[in-house]
């Protein structure tokens, strides 16, 4: 399975992110936002988190609008599996692949800790290793995670089961606690949690393994 | 300008601290940016029209934002 993990200007977790892919079993191939495609036979593209451009203008809006992101976004509409962790959901945001949108926390600080999350769909396959309702903990480490998104919205994502990851106490002010939303076609995760942070016992835990692993399994076995 | 109804957190600690310097009477207060450009000439509409197609593209979130488009000599 080989994967692209995308990098703008101001990413930091791209090394991270391409370290717990490996760990997993992917084949993961860097590329530099100025690319205009994707490497060829792509099965995921991973969005790292960071400050791309300097969060300019807003986060992660520069970086919606950059050559390689047209490539993502047909990727993405291709049918193809796109991840989204801090910033590259910012990204995935500002694009308009996912829903919503991510504005400063409601505390105004900068938020750096772990988190408790409940597992709301297993109905992905980066959410296909976890059991519905368990509760994993994740580091997060934003400024601006405070996911917007109307009733009526909100509603739609519950209804078609695209919550994947709630707040077990909301930490930034978002809407319905939700911390990581699906695509309708379930092929796109966006969060704000970092997994790639959580993969190996030094790290303080290891519950973000599973995203990845599960992610491998299920698109192997696709 | 984020739109109505879209929380603001640094809107409510302006206000906050507004209050804070004892400026009373500030029922709300929302912050926005404005962004200068600077065009090379042409026809008011067609500025107008450039400068709100940059707003949709890039330059305003619409999920949350809204925006006005001021053309001045």
């Amino acid at each position: 399975m080989k994967v692209a993990v995308v990098v703008f200007p101001g990413s930091n977790c791209d090394r991270d992110m391409a370290v717990a892919l490996r760990a997993a079993g992917f084949e993961v191939a860097m590329v530099w936002h100025k690319e205009a495609r994707l490497p060829e036979r792509i099965d995921l593209v991973a969005i790292p988190g960071g400050f791309s451009f300097g969060d300019y203008l807003r986060c992660g809006a520069i970086a919606a609008k950059s050559p390689i992101c047209q490539s993502v976004i047909a990727h993405a509409q291709r049918g193809g599996f796109v991840l989204g962790v801090c910033n590259g959901f910012q990204v995935l945001t500002e694009t308009g692949l996912l829903p919503g949108a991510l504005i400063r926390n409601s505390h105004l600080k900068f938020l750096c800790k772990d988190v408790d999350l409940k597992v709301q769909s297993t109905a992905s396959s980066f959410t296909s290793g976890y059991q519905q309702g368990q509760v994993i903990s994740l580091p997060i480490a934003h400024h601006d995670g405070n996911y917007r998104l109307d009733a009526e919205g909100v509603k739609r994502l519950q209804d078609q089961d695209r919550i994947a990851f709630t707040y077990q106490t909301n930490p930034n002010g978002s809407a319905s606690d939700i911390a990581g939303v699906l695509s309708e076609n379930k092929r796109i995760l966006g969060l704000m949690p970092h997994p790639e942070r959580a993969v190996e016992p030094a790290h303080g835990g290891i519950d973000g393994q599973a995203m990845f692993q599960g992610c491998i399994n299920q698109l192997a076995s696709a | 300008m984020l739109k109505a109804g879209v929380l603001d957190p640094q809107g409510d600690a302006v206000q906050h601290a507004l209050g804070t310097l004892g400026f009373d009477g500030v029922v709300q207060v929302r912050q926005g940016k404005v962004i200068d450009l600077e065009l090379a000439d042409m026809e008011e509409a067609a500025a107008k029209g450039a400068v709100t197609d940059m707003c949709e593209k890039l330059l305003a979130n619409t999920v949350i934002e809204s925006y006005t488009v001021e053309i001045l000599p």
